[in-house]
Formats: structure tokens, C-alpha cells, sequence
């Protein structure tokens, strides 16, 4: 398309620039919207649900008496009043709305009840007695691969002949090591608002990822179609992919609630219930084994890893894919095997984290790489380096992606230069040698993360453009907004397109009846692919503005020209409002709707063969510790981050992407642990038993740098790239510096498991740490 | 004289309602009364600050007006009687200029999703009202109850020091001049507020509940003999999470929030006398200030939301296991004075726990003050807190340890631990050990031992049994390290040192 062609060579006025989150300024206000804001409608009920005391239980009987008979109590629903599939599973449908026969987890949802206030349906909702006759319960992944259960078969990726490399190889090391969970701990609990509407029509406010498929379950739950079903998210309050599948929970059971009170109902978890009831990123037990050379290069290594899916698939298959398409980072395996156990517990079942399962397969390989420096008494950069992908040899992945976008030697190699690496690592180990009690530790980890939903067919997004009289634009988009800052970027590509200002665009909330049959908002490809979207809807329209100022005016198309919020045509200047009143007096459409698939992309799941990503995004870290040998007790002290985000549309944008993705990161694998009882019970279900980074957890000296000159080589919106969850794995410097500090002749590589809590720690420096 | 209505000023506006119940928290007034929806619900525990406001009160001296961010949350209604509630809406008028505060946070990305945004907002207004030049550490101690889980906190520190720097030769100690939100002259927020705060006594009758706020320790001692089954609320910040987590309904609740003389603290030539409801913002420099060795204990203690509200007393009285005060208290020989009707008695704080939940408190007797001998010049008295998190967290292992030597010679040694029995308790068979022995790494070794005789910790989501075990013992060797100067700082204060 002309006009679309021509933006590129525009000089740009939003994008790029650092502009503040578009709703920056209710934020802080506290006049932004979220689901629980809307004014509640009139007789609105509210909800709670009762769930599972047991891991895994025949359900022998359930009385409701009391919860009806509970002050404020307007009716119950349970399994019985589901219309249509008991299912919320998006790709497997083994997840039940409401247990029936069989309770599979603690926390597991049995019934909700509907009262006037939320306090009195939450009192209502303990009143239930539910007879349980208690059935083997499998609490964790290893148990989970004695006894074969799994949620989706198990997956093996080769390459090249692993075990004759292993054999061959003249170093060896193999290890066991278990990475923990992570809960997303939105700040914005899991929250739905379902209204009935005319004709059978509903109505629902849900805080989710994925509006569009909140609409396909609640379609199929409640026996409706698609097109009697309206869902809307404005904005979510963080959701980091715990709201990707599993809001389609929440908003069925307002549903079905409001469906058998013909009322508006809300369903708002409290987060100790949020945290029991929705899942988590999954915990991972990993064994490897690898064989190399006297140099550090890797010959063969061979992994399995088994992950804790908990009671259904949901999204367990794609992130243990993605899991297995990462455990390379940026790492050439020339003879590789991966067997991923997607392990069936008694749990919650886990599902979408900020890096989808890569976080989990990177932490592998670079505890592999600090193992090899460990057995050959090495720098584990240098290991590091001796393993990176080439440029136009050993580029090709083990799904046999040829890598043409690698800059991870530049990034690495000016890291070092700008952390004063090599000086610090002398430094930190001078005062190591005197230090009784403090330790430090210093490690740079790489990133390289692929970039597309692994399933080809999510790649595509459509935006709707509206353009009104007086010149202003309101913008549609499958998007949603978590604090990513998606709407602010892809305003600022449309306010481009037509030169006009940022202020002259609203975003509208994402909107199943404005946008169909959008991807969920995930994989990092939120600002790539509504960028694109929007940029084509925009394109049309100024097309058609182009074409009709051209024929108004008696000038050539080449003649008129958007800049500044003005259109030049051919001499003469008018107002972009005035060109638009003009086009609409002429009978011109000023609406538009645009549609983008990722190019190239073109994947083979049942080979784990092809190009499953578009391109990279890549980046690297530095982080400096001290740690206590008494106490376990540690602290980030020093941070340096180079990142790609090729051309950013957002810098300030951007470099929170970055920052934040990085401290969450190190969250993850220091003071986040997930902690079940003996009897399957989640005992960190709330901030004071599960715990987040605080602001003092924030390194003295923090460096966070964007790498400048990056454009995308592939052509993406404004040649950025994604950001979304690429950083969140630059955290993996964080444990590796824990590990460096604790370690010491005696002890080269300790086995530290992560979450490296003090007591983690405390376990590696005795020794106890094999599992 | 009893009223039953609570009053109290929002927006220069005095609210008075009638029938309250009692434990509506601050929160669900905002949100489900008002639909004032800036103010938000992460947690319900105290442990987010997405619902942080600020409430402003008439000082002791009746003289000014102090403020302090609170958790809503968990906020009963009726403790707010008689003060100015402050929420984020307050801060700027609708479509309005924004306060530097806001403008800071805008200004340098410090919202993402922007839900905890509110929270800390209101934090950073009381940074901004209370300290013209803050540290990094002073910004992190501010903003340690507020939880962001977006940013990484980067920009939110940045917009810390931009919203001072912003507003620098400003005068914001006398805050008074700077109303919040510009409606009131200066001066007229002190007068009404003080025509609020008056002698009498609340009393509330709701749905067969009953809530009592006396203002005198003989009319609150009447009360809790005539009701010994009450449940005595004095900050809240446990029994906020009765009612929003366990949906208990408390029948009648004794507010000693307002009781004059229980806010009293004194400091004599040999004790300091604290009143059970004096908080913990309140006596933690006075504590500090006699034992410097409690300094990082106390400033690891909750949040300053929590230390704004909670009490010694209701620490003490609720006798968590993993309670912070205790063991460093249980140390330095502190005592409590119990009273029952008109009768008081005092009993060693080490004697007042018997097993878990169960202390020596009679029916109808309330905890009223809590004597803590000033320091001795020669003992050496520390505190060490081991959890997951530096800030607002909950111990595994809390240790204190109170020491006086005599040369090498070991003359008295104490221990106490939390976190590692039913109670907080007094290391028996390790102060044994040590007694009298000189202050040697093999001594402590040997007392290490005896710690394994002292406690039997159990495994649980803060930490495993035998890592505990450990844990404490690795607390004393450092505490030994430290009297030797093996060690310098710990990674928190190394890490601020650099």
C-alpha cells in the first residue's frame, strides 16, 4: 500500500519519543478505571466462591443449606446449573468450571454463591459442608514421572548424535536441579462483572489478557454464541499472563450467576483465594548431563526436564514447548537432547508467566555453562562466550531456526566494557579472600528470546480506526492493556500515520464487539502486531483522505502531504480537522479496519521444526551480590543492563519493560517461593507469607541502558521489537551471582536451587543441597 | 457523655455517620459507600499499601496536627473518629493541576499498570509532608508497605526525589501551609479538627454488636472487666485480618485507641514506661535511642503504615510466635503491668507467655503499660531478624541477645528467640552454657549445641525445621563475630555502606 509504504520515511513526532503511559495522569489520581471501578449497576450481586479442601477427592456430598440460609445469600450455583461444557480449558477441555464427581486440587472451585454484598457472600461461601472421600494425591513433578501422570504427553527434541558426544567428550558433568514457581501477584485481583442484556445478550467487564476467548468459553459454558456475548477490558491492574486463560474462569462463574439470577453479578477473588485458586508459572525439576572440552565448548548435553502442570493442560503444552525451544539461550548445542515431562500434580494448574516457559530452559543451560566454568575453574563468561551462537556458522537452532539477527557478542562485549566486568570480578574476589562472614559475586547472563507465539496461527491482530469530524481519532485495537504500555505505543504509531497529535487520539478499551477474534495480549507481541494492525487501518483512511484532497484539489497524489497536524495539497495548507470535515462532506469513509499476520513465520510442531519466531530480542546483565555464609541472607548491590529493543517506538516505555522485567526476575529466583503443605495445601497464598520485591530490594546502583543502533533487520512496526518479557530473564544474573559468591574452591559449583531464599543458600554452603 | 456517631473530616467536609458497624474497615467506606474508587483493595491484610491513605490528627499537645499513612484495609471505621481522612482523590481536584507528588510520579514513568499507583502516592505525599531531603534509605523505609510489582520501583524512587526537588525552598515541615488540597486556609484545619477531638467516650450498638472507643484507663478498665469476653482492639493490624480474612464477627470490641494515659510513654532514670497503645512509629526512636543494637530490628518491623498503627501493647497482648518485639523486650528484662478492675500487677514479660495463644492474662484484666529498664553502659543487647525479604517481612527466626562481659569473662548472657517454638521464649540451656564462661568462639560453639535442647522448630512455609535450627545457630555465631569485630556490617547495611 503507497500511503503505508510512504510512513516509514516520515518524519516521525510520537513515536520514538518517550511519552508517558497514556493514562498516566488517572493513575496517579486514582481516576483510572478498572473493572472493579465501573459503577455497579443497580441490584448488583456479588459473588465468592467455595473450593476444594482436598488435593484429590471423590466429592461424596456437597449441603448448601447453610451457605443459602447465610445472611444476604440470593442464590448458589454448582456443576448442575452449567448449561453447556463445564470447561474453561482453551486448548485441552480438562478444566472444570465447577468440580463435579472429583476435586483435583486445593482451592479448587465447587460452587459460588451470590449474596448483596461481597462480605456476605464470602461468610456465606465457608458455610458449606462438603463430605470428601480423600483419593492419592500427587504433589510434585518427580512423583508425578515415578507414577507416569501426565497432563499432555511427554516431548523429546534431538539434534545431531548426543550420546555418542556425550561418550566422546573428555569433560563430563551431570545434576539435578529444581527451579521454582512464581506467582504473578498482580496487584488487581482477578476480577469479572457479568450483565445480562436484551434477546439472551451478555455483557461482561473482565480483567483478562484475552477478551476473546473470555467471550468463546463464556459461549460455550452458558450454551450461547459468540455473537450474543460482549466483552470489554480497558485496562487490567498487571496481569503478567495470569490473565491470559485463566480469567475465562472468573468470568464464567459470573456468568452462569448472572444467567440463573437474571441480575448483574461480580465476581472479585480476594487475593488469598486468587492466589489458591489460579495458577502460577510452573516449577521445574531438571537433570542434565553434559560432555565438553578442555576450552568449555559444549559437545553434547542432554536434558530432562520435568514441569509441574498441576491438574489440567492449560497452557502447559505451548509454555513447555517454549521451554524446550529455549534451553539454547544463547547457546550453540550441536548434539542436544530435551525430554519435557508436562507432569500431571494435585496443584493448581499452572499456566502463562512473563516468559512462558523460557525463563525455566534458560535457567538450565546458564546453570549448565556455571558448571562447566566451575569443573574447569574458569570465568564463566569466558564459558560463556566459547558457546555463543555464530554469525553465519553454528547459527542454526536445535528446531532448526537459522538465527540471522545475533548481536549477542556486541551486547556482551560492551557490557563488559561499561560494568568494568573483568576489574570487578578481580576486586570481589580480593575481598573474598578476607571477608569472614560477606561474600561477593558477580555474574553476566545473556538473553535471547524468540520472538511470535510458537502457534503460528496467534499471529495475527486486527485494529479498528475511527476518525470523526472534528479531526479526532478513536483507536481500536485487539490489544490489552496490563501497564505494558500497548495503547500508548500504538497511539503513537496512529498519531504518525496521520501527523497529528498524540492528544487529538483516545484509546478505546479492547472490545470484542469493535475487534473480533484477537490472540490474547501475551508473547510479547502485543505492540508488534496491534502496531502493524492499527498502522493499516490508519493507512487506509489517510489513503482515502490522500486520494479525495487529490481529486478535490485538482493536485497529483504526490501532492498532498501530512505533517504537523496539517495536509499540504499542492500550495495549500489545511487543518487535518478541516480536510477531515471536508472528506466526510464528500461522502468519504473515515473509518477503517487493519489487519496483520506475522510474515516468515512457519513452524512444524510435531518435528519441534521450522521458524517458529519472526526474530530475537536480545540482551545482557551484570548484577553484583554480597551474601551472608551465616545467614544466607543477600543482596543485590550493583546492576548493569544493555537491551534490545531495536528502533523502541517508547523508550521511556521500553526501559521500564526493562527494568521492571529484571527485578521480577530476580524475585523469582530469590525471595518468591511457592511453599505447598504435605497435604497439598498452598501455604504462601497472600504478601505476607509470599514475597515480592520491595524497594529496598532495588540495587544502589542500578544501569539500565537500551541498546542504541539496533533497528529490527526484520520488518517490524518502526523496526522495534518486542519487550515484553525478554528482560525478565536478565534476572538469571542475580542467582549466578549468588551462586558465584558462595562458592569457593572447596565448593566450585554449589547446589544452589532457586529460589535461593537464605535458606537455599544456607543448604548449598553445608552441602545439603542435593535433592 | 457516649456518642454513637462517628465523625470525622474528608475533603474539609465533616462526615458523620450513624448505626457504623463497627468493623467496616476505612476501605470498604471509600469503595462500597462513597464509590470512591481511587483508593484500592490489593490485599485486605495490610501487606500491599494499594489502599494507603493519610489520616490527620490534632497532637498530644493539642497544639498541631500530625499525619501518617495508613492501610486502609484494615481500618475500622470507627478509629478514625475525631481525624481527617486524607485519600488520593484529595490531592487534586478532578481534570485539575495535578500535586507535585503526582506530577513527580507522571513525570518520571512511575506507573505502569498503575493499580499499586494510589497506594504510593499517598506514601509519597507523607514523605513529602514530613522529610524536605530524604535518603535513598529514608524513600525505601517510606515506601517499604507499598507494594509495585511493574516497575521495579526505579522510577518510583526517582519521582521520590523529584517531587522535593521539584518544590525545593518549600517550606513542607509546617504542612499545615500546604493544604492538600488547597481548600482550607492555613490554620482552620487545626480548629476543626480540634472541635472534633473531644473528651467523649464513643459507644456504638450495631446489629446486636458493640463497639467501645472509652477515653480514661479506669473507664476502659470497667469495661473490659463488665465485658471479660471482649476483644480489645488497639491498632488493628491483626485483628483488621479477623474480620477481612477470617470473616469473624467480633460481638464486642473495646477500642483502647483512645484512652489518654495508655498513649503515655515516660522516660524515668531507670525505665522507659510505654503505654500498651503507643505505637510503634511512636517509641521506636526512644527505644533506638537507649538500645542502638535494636535499630535494624525495629526498622525491618512491618511497614510504617503498620508502625503507624500497631501497638507494643497489642504485640505483646497477641503473643504471635513469630512477634518482632518480644525477644529483644524478654532481653533487656522488660515487665509488664497487668490490671484488672482497679488492681494492677506486674509480671516479667518472660513470664507472661505459657504455650501458644495462652498467657497469664486473667478474665476481665488487660495489659495497660510496659517497663523496660533503661540500657546498662556495659551490656551489649542485639536483634537479629532472619526471613525471605528485607522489608515487611515476617521472621523465620528472630533472635536478641543481652550481653555483659566482665573482660572475656561472660557475666550475663540472654537469649530469647521467636520463630522457633509455640512462643517467644528465653534460650535457657544456651544462656546456661555460656554463664560464666569466657566469651570464646568455642564457648559459643558449645551453646550453639545447647540451642538444639532449647527448641524443636517445626517446618512451614517460612522455613524447614533443621535449616531453622541452623539458621539460629548461625545468628549467635555472628552475633559473636560481631562483639569481636570479625564483621562489620550486615548485607543490608553493607550494601548502604558502599
Amino acid at each position: 500500500m503507497d500511503a503505508h509504504a510512504k510512513s516509514g520515511a516520515k518524519s516521525a513526532r510520537a513515536v520514538g519519543k518517550p511519552l508517558p503511559h497514556d493514562s498516566a495522569h488517572l493513575h496517579v489520581s486514582g481516576r483510572a478505571t478498572y473493572t472493579d471501578d465501573i459503577l455497579e449497576p443497580k441490584d448488583l450481586l456479588h459473588l465468592a466462591v467455595g473450593m476444594s479442601r482436598k488435593a484429590h477427592a471423590k466429592i461424596t456430598g456437597i449441603d448448601l443449606a447453610d451457605v443459602l440460609r447465610s445472611p444476604g445469600v440470593v442464590e448458589v450455583c454448582a456443576a448442575a446449573d452449567i448449561p453447556g461444557d463445564n470447561n474453561y480449558g482453551a486448548i485441552v477441555a480438562d478444566d472444570p468450571v465447577f468440580a463435579e464427581q472429583v476435586v483435583e486440587y486445593v482451592g479448587q472451585p465447587v460452587f459460588a454463591v451470590a449474596a448483596t454484598t461481597v462480605d456476605a457472600a464470602r461468610k456465606a461461601a465457608l458455610k458449606a459442608s462438603i463430605e470428601y472421600e480423600e483419593l492419592e494425591a500427587i504433589l510434585d513433578p518427580l512423583t508425578a514421572v515415578e507414577k507416569q501422570s501426565f497432563v499432555l504427553p511427554s516431548e523429546t527434541l534431538v539434534r545431531g548424535d548426543p550420546d555418542k558426544a556425550l561418550e566422546d567428550a573428555p569433560h563430563r558433568v551431570k545434576r539435578r536441579v529444581s527451579v521454582g514457581g512464581q506467582d504473578q501477584f498482580y496487584l488487581e485481583g482477578h476480577i469479572a462483572m457479568a450483565i445480562p442484556q436484551e434477546d439472551g445478550g451478555l455483557l461482561v467487564y473482565s480483567s483478562t489478557q484475552h477478551p476473546d476467548e473470555v467471550q468463546a468459553m463464556i459461549a460455550h459454558a452458558t450454551s450461547r454464541l459468540a455473537k450474543d456475548i460482549v466483552v470489554i477490558c480497558r485496562r487490567m491492574g498487571g496481569a503478567f499472563g495470569g490473565k491470559e486463560s485463566q480469567a475465562a474462569l472468573i468470568a464464567i462463574i459470573a456468568a452462569i450467576a448472572a444467567d440463573k439470577t437474571g441480575g448483574p453479578c461480580k465476581l472479585r477473588l480476594d487475593r488469598d483465594d486468587d492466589m489458591i485458586m489460579t495458577g502460577k508459572r510452573h516449577d521445574f525439576v531438571i537433570d542434565y548431563d553434559v560432555g565438553f572440552d578442555e576450552s568449555g565448548r559444549i559437545l553434547g548435553i542432554d536434558f530432562e526436564l520435568a514441569s509441574r502442570c498441576g491438574m489440567s493442560a492449560d497452557l502447559s503444552g505451548p509454555v513447555n514447548d517454549r521451554t524446550m525451544f529455549h534451553c539454547d539461550n544463547a547457546y550453540y548445542l550441536e548434539n542436544v537432547r530435551i525430554v519435557s515431562h508436562r507432569c500431571k500434580t494435585n496443584t493448581v494448574s499452572n499456566t502463562a508467566f512473563r516468559g512462558f516457559g523460557g525463563p525455566q530452559g534458560m535457567f538450565a543451560i546458564e546453570y549448565v555453562i556455571e558448571d562447566i566454568a566451575g569443573a574447569l575453574g574458569k570465568d564463566p563468561l569466558e564459558i560463556r562466550r566459547r558457546n555463543f551462537y555464530g554469525k553465519e556458522e553454528r547459527n542454526v537452532t536445535h528446531y532448526r531456526q537459522t538465527i540471522e539477527d545475533n548481536i549477542i557478542d556486541e551486547i556482551v562485549d560492551k557490557l563488559v566494557t561499561s560494568s568494568e566486568y573483568e576489574k570487578r570480578r578481580a576486586d570481589i574476589q580480593a575481598f573474598n579472600r578476607r571477608s569472614k562472614v560477606l561474600r561477593r559475586g558477580i555474574s553476566l547472563t545473556p538473553v535471547k528470546f524468540g520472538i511470535s507465539f510458537t502457534n503460528t496461527l496467534l499471529n495475527q491482530a486486527g485494529a479498528l480506526v475511527h476518525v470523526y469530524k472534528d479531526g479526532t481519532v478513536q483507536l481500536n485495537h485487539g490489544g490489552t492493556e496490563m501497564g505494558q504500555g500497548l495503547y500508548i505505543k500504538v497511539a503513537q504509531v496512529v498519531a504518525d500515520e496521520f501527523q497529528i497529535g498524540i492528544d487529538r487520539i483516545r484509546n478505546m478499551a479492547a472490545d470484542t464487539s469493535r475487534v473480533p477474534n484477537a490472540s490474547a495480549t501475551a508473547a510479547s507481541s502485543g505492540s508488534d502486531m496491534n502496531g502493524k494492525a492499527a498502522q493499516k487501518a490508519a493507512a487506509k483512511i489517510r489513503s482515502r483522505l490522500t486520494e479525495f484532497a487529490a481529486r478535490h484539489y485538482s493536485v497529483t497524489e504526490a501532492e498532498v502531504d501530512f505533517s504537523d497536524g496539517s495536509v499540504r495539497i499542492g500550495n495549500r495548507t489545511v487543518d487535518f480537522a478541516e480536510l477531515v470535515q471536508l472528506a466526510w462532506a464528500n461522502r468519504v469513509s473515515l473509518s477503517a479496519t487493519g489487519f496483520y499476520r506475522t510474515p516468515k513465520i512457519n513452524y512444524d510442531r510435531s518435528t519441534f521444526s521450522g521458524r517458529p519466531f519472526f526474530y530475537f530480542a536480545y540482551g545482557a546483565a551484570v548484577t553484583e551480590v554480597v551474601v551472608d555464609m551465616l545467614t544466607g541472607e543477600n543482596r543485590v548491590l550493583r546492576v548493569d543492563i544493555l537491551h534490545d529493543c531495536g528502533d523502541s517506538l517508547n523508550p521511556a516505555v521500553d526501559l521500564g519493560q526493562v527494568e521492571g522485567g529484571y527485578v521480577q526476575g530476580v524475585g523469582w529466583l530469590t525471595t518468591e517461593e511457592l511453599w505447598w503443605s504435605d497435604s497439598g495445601e498452598l501455604g504462601t497464598h497472600a504478601p505476607s507469607t509470599y514475597k515480592i520485591p520491595t524497594c529496598s530490594d532495588l540495587a544502589p546502583d542500578f544501569r539500565v541502558e537500551l541498546m542504541s543502533g539496533s533497528a529490527n533487520r526484520e520488518d517490524t512496526i518502526y523496526r522495534s521489537k518486542a519487550v515484553g518479557e525478554p528482560p525478565f530473564m536478565l534476572g538469571l544474573s542475580a542467582f549466578h551471582a549468588i551462586r558465584d559468591a558462595i562458592g569457593d574452591s572447596e565448593r566450585s559449583a554449589p547446589n544452589l536451587h532457586a529460589p535461593a531464599t537464605p535458606e537455599a543458600i544456607l543448604r548449598a554452603i553445608v552441602g545439603d543441597g542435593n535433592e | 457523655m457516649a456518642r454513637s456517631a462517628v465523625r470525622f473530616v474528608l475533603d474539609g467536609q465533616v462526615i458523620e455517620l450513624h448505626d457504623v458497624d463497627p468493623t467496616r474497615t476505612v476501605l470498604q467506606f471509600l469503595r462500597e459507600d462513597l464509590g470512591r474508587t481511587g483508593t484500592k483493595e490489593g490485599c485486605a491484610e495490610g501487606d500491599c499499601g494499594a489502599c494507603t491513605v493519610v489520616l490527620v490528627e490534632v497532637n498530644r499537645d493539642g497544639d498541631d496536627l500530625s499525619l501518617k499513612a495508613i492501610n486502609a484495609c484494615i481500618q475500622f471505621l470507627p478509629t478514625i473518629d475525631g481525624k481527617e481522612l486524607i485519600t488520593v482523590e484529595s490531592l487534586s481536584p478532578a481534570g485539575g493541576e495535578l500535586h507535585p507528588v503526582q506530577r513527580a510520579m507522571v513525570e518520571q514513568h512511575g506507573s505502569q499498570c498503575g493499580f499499586c499507583t494510589p497506594g504510593f502516592v499517598m506514601s509519597l505525599f507523607a514523605l513529602y509532608k514530613s522529610n524536605a531531603n530524604p535518603t535513598r534509605e529514608e524513600i525505601d523505609d517510606a515506601l517499604a508497605g507499598n507494594l509495585c510489582r511493574c516497575t521495579g520501583y526505579r522510577p518510583i524512587i526517582a519521582a521520590a526525589q523529584a517531587m522535593l526537588a521539584a518544590t525545593e525552598g518549600e517550606d513542607r515541615s509546617d504542612w499545615l501551609r500546604q493544604p492538600a488540597d488547597s481548600v482550607q486556609a492555613p490554620g482552620e484545619r487545626l480548629a476543626q479538627l480540634k472541635a472534633l477531638a473531644h473528651e467523649d467516650s464513643l459507644e456504638i450498638d450495631h446489629a446486636g454488636r458493640h463497639f467501645f472507643a472509652p477515653t480514661t484507663v479506669d473507664s476502659l478498665a470497667a469495661l473490659v472487666l463488665r465485658n471479660p469476653d471482649a476483644t480489645l482492639l488497639a491498632g488493628g493490624t491483626d485483628i483488621g485480618l479477623w474480620v477481612t480474612k477470617q470473616h469473624r464477627e467480633l460481638e464486642t470490641v473495646i477500642y483502647t485507641g483512645r484512652v489518654a494515659e495508655l498513649a503515655e510513654m515516660s522516660v524515668s532514670s531507670t525505665h522507659i514506661e510505654i503505654g500498651a497503645a503507643v505505637t510503634f512509629t511512636e517509641l521506636m526512636p526512644v527505644i533506638i535511642g537507649q538500645y542502638p543494637g535494636l535499630e535494624e530490628l525495629f526498622r525491618r518491623f512491618a511497614s510504617p503504615p503498620i508502625r503507624n498503627t500497631a501497638t507494643l501493647g497489642g504485640n505483646i497482648a497477641n503473643g504471635s510466635p513469630i512477634g518482632d518485639s518480644m525477644a529483644a523486650l524478654m532481653v533487656v528484662g522488660a515487665s509488664l503491668v497487668l490490671r484488672r478492675g482497679d488492681a494492677t500487677r506486674e509480671l516479667p514479660l518472660d513470664a507472661f507467655y505459657h504455650d501458644y495463644q495462652v498467657n497469664d492474662l486473667a478474665p476481665g484484666e488487660f495489659l495497660e503499660r510496659i517497663r523496660i529498664p533503661v540500657a546498662r553502659s556495659a551490656a551489649i543487647v542485639q536483634s537479629q531478624k532472619w526471613s525471605k525479604r528485607f522489608d515487611q517481612d515476617i521472621s523465620a527466626v528472630c533472635t536478641a541477645y543481652y550481653l555483659e562481659l566482665d573482660g572475656d569473662e561472660v557475666r550475663h548472657f540472654r537469649m530469647a528467640c521467636g520463630g522457633l517454638a509455640p512462643i517467644v521464649k528465653r534460650a535457657a540451656h544456651c544462656e546456661t552454657a555460656l554463664s560464666g564462661q569466657r566469651w570464646t568462639e568455642e564457648a559459643v560453639e558449645r551453646a550453639c549445641a545447647a540451642l538444639q535442647s532449647d527448641f524443636r522448630p517445626i517446618s512451614d512455609a517460612r522455613a524447614a525445621a533443621d535449616i531453622r535450627m541452623l539458621a539460629v545457630q548461625n545468628l549467635l555465631r555472628r552475633f559473636y563475630h560481631e562483639t569481636k569485630g570479625d564483621v562489620e556490617s550486615t548485607v543490608y547495611t553493607y550494601g548502604r555502606a558502599r
